[in-house]
């Protein structure tokens, strides 16, 4: 087993890692960038190690300082959690040069299913189901609309290269087709470098349901159970759990053994994802492979019982796979809510900047991956996923029942976060009833009900009277907000009256008239 | 203590007036280690501690409620459960608090930067006349762009923000008169 492992990562998913490690008597190695000197994964490490200023291009994207990190402290192995580097090629190349062991597939796995296109001719040999459609890219508009003619429409146009919604285009006529591939080609051009584009049938409405594996190095692959990923905003997931509500031990089991397939097709090893699109009928087709541990791993953890980081440190040291496909067992429901640094009353703005008061839930059923503490200052420069969630019951209800207790304990102060965009979504009668797709979002955010709405104006009226009694109370036992005595909030308020003079002159020194 | 509260609602994100206009009139005074408390002329039984910093336990008749303070840059909020209030407190006594009350659409208004970021651009020249609504700077922050916009009709009299310059929450970048 390794002695001591670089983690090249930031956040929830850094300290995830650790803490993995830390369980298993490995020492930790974190690097960090100028604006992550406080984050939290740099303080819980073992060893920590500055690797360039905020933008990720100059820090956690810079291979050779990472690999020189590593070099450095000594580590044997390097988990690149999700994201940054995790699915770079060069960087696993680099670090089998480098003599470290890199967690996670081999260079080739990745390079296969890095490109869509490539993935498809190969699950073509395999026999594997995906959404019909080419599994090259389109040479001209012609070839394009004799599939689309083959196929029907609507279609799909996609960069064999994307990612993120970017070079992908609906078609629904043939008009359409000829400008949409242009513009498909070029935003793919601008955004991977790469132009090729190929075509397959539109599914209106899918269910997005993925499914995890795992492979050692000796042969052995196993699948864990699917998550159900419909709940999108702008193709990135929000919340997901485990299991489906649609999936049947049937259905899972076919989708498993389909998963398991396209793995050994391209001789993957260690833990990764394979995604379907579902469609009404509950056909399933192969969309993707993600060649890393993905952000929702822990509902499979919490339904399956098994630590997948844990794991995927076992399989990369060598270690065979201590269980067979018949030891797992799909047990109970687990939801996932990540928690994002942006503003549901705003468009979703993000929201960086200190966080003021951070109120944390916990007990029963409650899983809380968290990357941020009170005092805290959110940089502006990454992704904004916080923290996540996680609810376990014995079943769905349950686990939505303390799911929504959690979120009730939940409070971030200075920063807004979408806490409350999950209070809405699992109250809803949609999300209760599992009846979910890539849609489902939108025509949450269309009816405009917000969460408040549910009180009725005589309530409203009596909390009305709580705040106005609570402002008093505060102004009397705690004039200064603690986020004042940070001294970056503004003057304007009227609190100065009940506050001590400092407050006040800062107010008239800034005062206006 | 004699304090008039203003209460908004959630949506607004403003303080306001109750649905008759009218702010709460909160008298608050200290008998031995309890306060006493009238709210619009009414003896409230209240018991209030700050069990730790911004978080309020109040105890009334029985009822335990916990409220949560945020002050951002430019409002002061208030979490009953999950519902949010903007507050306006005001010592009537003071001079300053009812001047601002009275002309809080008149007089300059200073554009505040609500977040950390980037300015990427400004929208406006200094001296132009803005419509309410209209956008002035754009800042930049996790990678999306937000365009900070005018609080009323009127001239820009100064813009203090620079583009391309880095801005805590509650800078000052421009003031609309």
């Amino acid at each position: 087993m390794f002695k001591k492992i670089l983690v090249a990562n930031r956040g929830e998913i850094a300290v995830r890692v650790i803490r993995a490690c830390r369980e298993m008597g490995i020492s930790t190695v974190a690097v960090y960038s100028d604006v992550d000197r406080a984050a939290l994964h740099v303080r819980e490490s073992d060893e920590a190690y500055h690797i360039g200023p905020a933008p990720a291009a100059e820090s956690y994207l810079r291979i050779d300082r990472i690999l020189d990190v590593a070099k450095r402290s000594g580590a044997e192995a390097i988990h690149p959690g999700y994201g940054f580097l995790s699915e770079n090629p060069k960087f696993a190349r680099g670090c089998a040069d480098a003599g470290v062991k890199f967690i996670g597939p081999t260079p080739h796995s990745m390079n296969l299913m890095g490109s869509k296109t490539s993935a498809r001719q190969q699950m073509e040999k395999a026999g594997i189901p995906f959404v019909p459609g080419t599994s090259r890219g389109l040479a001209s508009a012609a070839e394009g609309e004799q599939v689309a003619e083959r196929v029907g429409y609507p279609v799909m146009l996609k960069a064999a290269a994307g990612g993120g919604g970017k070079g992908m285009r609906l078609v629904h006529t043939r008009q359409e087709l000829r400008s949409a591939l242009e513009s498909a080609q070029s935003e793919a051009q601008r955004s991977f470098g790469d132009s090729e584009v190929y075509v397959e049938k539109a599914i209106v409405n899918p269910r997005h349901i993925e499914m995890q594996v795992l492979a050692d190095e000796h042969g052995n692959t196993v699948w864990l159970g699917e998550r159900e990923c419909s709940i999108q905003r702008r193709h990135q997931k929000v919340l997901e759990e485990a299991p489906s509500p649609i999936v049947d031990p049937d259905m899972r089991r076919r989708m498993g053994e389909v998963a398991v397939k396209v793995a050994q097709a391209a001789n993957y090893t260690n833990a990764g994802t394979i995604e379907f699109l579902v469609d009404q009928q509950k056909n399933f087709y192969f969309l993707e492979m993600n060649t890393r541990l993905q952000v929702e791993h822990p509902v499979t953890e919490l339904t399956t019982g098994l630590d997948l980081v844990h794991l995927q440190i076992r399989i990369a040291a060598g270690e065979k796979l201590p269980f067979v496909q018949s030891d797992i067992a799909i047990r109970g429901h687990a939801i996932e809510c990540r928690i994002y640094a942006e503003d549901p009353d705003n468009n979703y703005f993000p929201s960086p900047g200190k966080i003021t008061l951070l109120l944390e839930p916990s007990g029963p059923g409650i899983r809380r991956d968290s990357g941020m503490y009170e005092g805290w200052s959110v940089p502006m420069d990454y992704d904004p996923l916080l923290a996540k969630l996680i609810g376990y019951g014995s079943d769905r209800p349950q686990a939505i029942m303390r799911l929504e207790r959690a979120l009730d304990e939940y409070f971030v102060a200075g920063i807004k976060t979408n806490i409350s965009l999950f209070q809405r979504i699992l109250g809803d009668a949609d999300f209760r009833a599992g009846k979910l797709d890539t849609g489902y979002l939108d025509r949450l955010s269309a009816k405009t009900t917000p969460a408040a709405a549910s009180l009725s104006p005589d309530e409203i009226k009596e909390l009305e009277k709580i705040a106005a009694i609570a402002a008093g109370m505060f102004a009397v036992l705690a004039p200064s907000s603690s986020a004042n005595q940070n001294g970056n909030a503004a003057s304007d308020s009227a609190i100065p009256a009940a506050s001590s003079s400092n407050w006040k002159q800062k107010g008239r020194s800034e005062a206006l008239r | 203590m004699v304090y008039e509260i203003l209460v908004g609602d959630k949506a607004s994100g403003k303080a306001g007036g109750k649905t008759d206009g009218k702010p709460y009139r909160l008298e608050l005074g200290k008998v031995g280690d309890r306060w006493e408390c009238r709210l619009d002329g009414r003896t409230v039984d209240v018991d209030a501690i700050i069990p730790r910093p911004d978080v309020l336990s109040l105890l009334i008749d029985g009822r335990a409620y916990e409220i949560k303070r945020e002050q951002t840059a430019t409002d002061l909020h208030l979490w009953v459960g999950s519902a949010r209030f903007a507050v306006e407190l005001r010592d009537p006594r003071s001079l300053r608090s009812r001047q601002k009350s009275a002309g809080d659409e008149k007089g300059p208004r200073k554009i505040l930067a609500p977040m950390p970021g980037r300015v990427v651009r400004l929208l406006v020249a200094e001296n132009s006349e803005v419509e309410a609504g209209q956008g002035i700077v754009v800042v930049e922050a996790m990678k999306m762009q937000n365009e900070i916009k005018s609080p009323k009709k009127g001239i820009v009299k100064k813009i203090s923000a620079t583009a391309g310059a880095a801005v805590n929450p509650g800078d000052v970048l421009a003031i609309v008169e």
